[in-house]
């Protein structure tokens, strides 16, 4: 169903103005498997997600799709094969889900095309895989946070692309809303062999739904790899200056990340 | 999934025929405005009159009163309208925000200052003064731009500077109206408010000209100024050459109210307005930039009529926009305030 891709970053560095976020980093991203990019506050992730999606272009070093240059191609090009949903995008007041979805179809059209059947199909699609359809004639302002959130990531579906990157898409939605869209994407790279790369707040919920897992600190990467490999005590240290505890998540058997704070660490004392 | 299709199949064909149907009215609606302004008058002309005046027949009394009087005049409204509704709307859905429109934020008012300049102190003749209000409003948007940018531009903080700017110029206007003491009233109130009176064809030609270049210029730029809606990121993630599309939507934009403000002054609130309206009428969702121009006519045109038949004195058209739209920037105002940030 989807063409292999390679989306890389060589030795890039991305700055705002002066100010210099990501330093000298090389990623290459898994082909059809789940990628996490985990970190602390400024620490460069939606930047280099931004990078990866062509929207900043970096002061040096090059991010190359398919062995070309991102910013030597079209804007509308790339948007055919690599998507993304950014951290809080905007939906205008008033509209339904429907035509917000249908948007998602703005890379295949060309100034005077007319809307096809493909169109409507890829956008029934996307209402039915995120479970949207019965929202479809409804007004968007109205809708809950996670309904929002699922209704984003049907547009972004729309836009039928091998590759989709996304900006903390779990932000603002309770457990069960995070855990749906993390279920959500999940089936998507398996049914359908999308290339998943994604911002994450949350480590545990981070090291459940990873294939690989990249933790960021101060604009360089300190560990990359199976989630078993990169959570340990030690990495979390390193990125978040805190002390852990991992053990293995009961339901998952992925690691699972214990903060130990100054307060209610009491049996950690006694066991020590 | 089929039954999701055949939903989504009709409800997109059910709102694109609503949105057909009703932008046909407001054309239509554009149609009979612009016939009513033609015929009613001092001395009322019939359809068949009017008509043969238009297509170049000369016809005794009506020639005159239709052919060199009203028709400029209606012209002028119809085509001020359009461009207004059009540039107005482009501002706002850009800066996603219905303050952000070019009379709110000086740009007209940069125009209205530099044509009055023009005029009044320099004595240009008319075809520069359509220039020189060109460079003007551009050079008024470059400079609100840059006082506002702070790491990017906020659409607040744009907006208010943009208000702060238009006070200035308009005391310009003000300061030139009240020096030229020969002026009469008329010419003034043009300058101040907005007026179509007095209509002549080398003031109409050029705005025609621009509006029948720059409104497909700025028709082509729909679907991805639609888009930037979303947000700078998303736009771009969706395809959209962010930087380029704003610079286009901005220098044509801006071009057709300089030349609307040159031509017609700077008629209130019809920029500001018009979006908002076809918004209400055909619904969000798609492109408002054809309902926005065609409100914009309706706007014009009906101000016109009712300035000048409706109430005992004759009114700019300026002053009766100017009735209707402050109470609405009123209202957007306290909801910004209510809000906290942008409405």
């Amino acid at each position: 169903m989807t063409t292999a891709h390679t989306l890389v970053a060589e030795a890039v560095t991305l700055a705002y103005g002066d100010r210099t976020v990501v330093e000298e980093l090389d990623l290459r991203v898994d082909d059809g498997r789940i990628t996490v990019i985990v970190g602390a506050n400024a620490c460069g992730k939606s930047t280099l997600l931004r990078a990866l999606a062509r929207l900043l272009p970096p002061s040096g070093g090059r991010v190359l799709l398919d062995g070309k240059e991102l910013h030597r191609q079209p804007t509308k090009e790339v948007a055919r094969t690599l998507g993304l949903l950014p951290q809080s995008p905007v939906a205008p007041e008033g509209i339904v889900v429907a035509d917000l979805v249908a948007r998602g179809r703005s890379p295949h059209q060309r100034l005077l095309s007319r809307w096809s059947g493909a169109d409507d199909l890829a956008v029934a699609e996307a209402l039915d895989l995120t479970g949207t359809s019965d929202l479809a004639d409804r007004v968007v302002d109205e809708l809950s946070g996670g309904q929002r959130q699922r209704v984003w990531i049907a547009m972004a579906l729309a836009q039928r692309t091998d590759i989709l990157l996304l900006d903390e898409p779990t932000t603002y939605l309770d457990i069960c809303h995070q855990v749906e869209v993390l279920d959500l994407l999940t089936d998507l790279n398996r049914d359908r062999g999308t290339t998943i790369v994604m911002v994450l707040h949350d480590l545990n919920l981070a090291a459940r739904y990873a294939d690989r897992l990249v933790a960021l600190s101060r604009g360089r990467i300190v560990a990359s790899g199976d989630p078993s490999e990169v959570l340990t005590p030690a990495v979390i240290r390193t990125v978040f200056g805190m002390s852990s505890e991992v053990v293995p998540d009961p339901v998952s058997g992925r690691p699972m990340v214990l903060p130990v704070g100054r307060h209610h660490s009491g049996r950690l004392a006694a066991t020590a | 999934m089929t039954t999701t299709l055949v939903s989504v199949t009709s409800g997109r064909l059910g709102r694109a025929r609503s949105r057909a149907l009703l932008t046909g009215i407001l054309a239509a609606v554009v149609v009979a405005l612009v016939a009513t302004s033609l015929m009613v008058g001092q001395t009322f002309y019939g359809p068949g009159e009017v008509l043969r005046v238009v297509l170049g027949q000369h016809v005794p009394g009506a020639s005159f009163a239709v052919g060199e009087l009203r028709l400029p005049r209606t012209t002028l409204a119809l085509v001020a309208g359009l461009a207004l509704g059009l540039a107005g709307v482009t501002f706002q859905t850009m800066l996603h925000n219905p303050l952000a429109s070019p009379d709110v934020i000086g740009i007209s008012s940069g125009a209205s200052a530099a044509a009055v300049v023009a005029i009044v102190v320099l004595r240009l003749p008319e075809s520069l003064v359509s220039l020189v209000a060109i460079g003007a409003a551009l050079l008024t948007a470059l400079v609100i731009y840059l006082l506002a940018y702070r790491d990017g531009v906020v659409g607040t903080r744009l907006i208010l500077i943009g208000i702060g700017i238009s006070a200035m110029l308009d005391s310009v206007v003000s300061y030139v109206i009240v020096r030229a003491a020969t002026w009469d009233l008329q010419t003034a109130m043009r300058w101040l408010t907005g007026s179509v009176n007095g209509a002549v064809w080398s003031t109409v030609a050029p705005l025609t000209l621009a509006v029948l270049v720059l409104a497909p210029v700025l028709l082509a730029q729909a679907r991805p100024l639609r888009l930037m809606q979303h947000g700078d990121d998303a736009a771009a993630a969706l395809g959209v050459p962010v930087e380029r599309t704003r610079v286009i939507a901005i220098l044509a934009a801006v071009g057709l109210v300089a030349l609307a403000t040159a031509a017609a002054g700077p008629i209130a609130f019809v920029a500001f307005l018009a979006g908002p309206i076809a918004a209400r009428i055909v619904g969000p969702g798609t492109s408002l930039m054809v309902p926005a121009a065609l409100v914009g006519a309706v706007l014009v045109l009906g101000a016109d009529l009712v300035g000048q038949h409706a109430a005992g004195n004759r009114y700019p058209v300026g002053v009766v926009t100017g009735v209707l739209g402050a109470p609405y920037l009123v209202h957007l105002l306290i909801r910004t305030n209510r809000a906290g940030g942008s409405p």
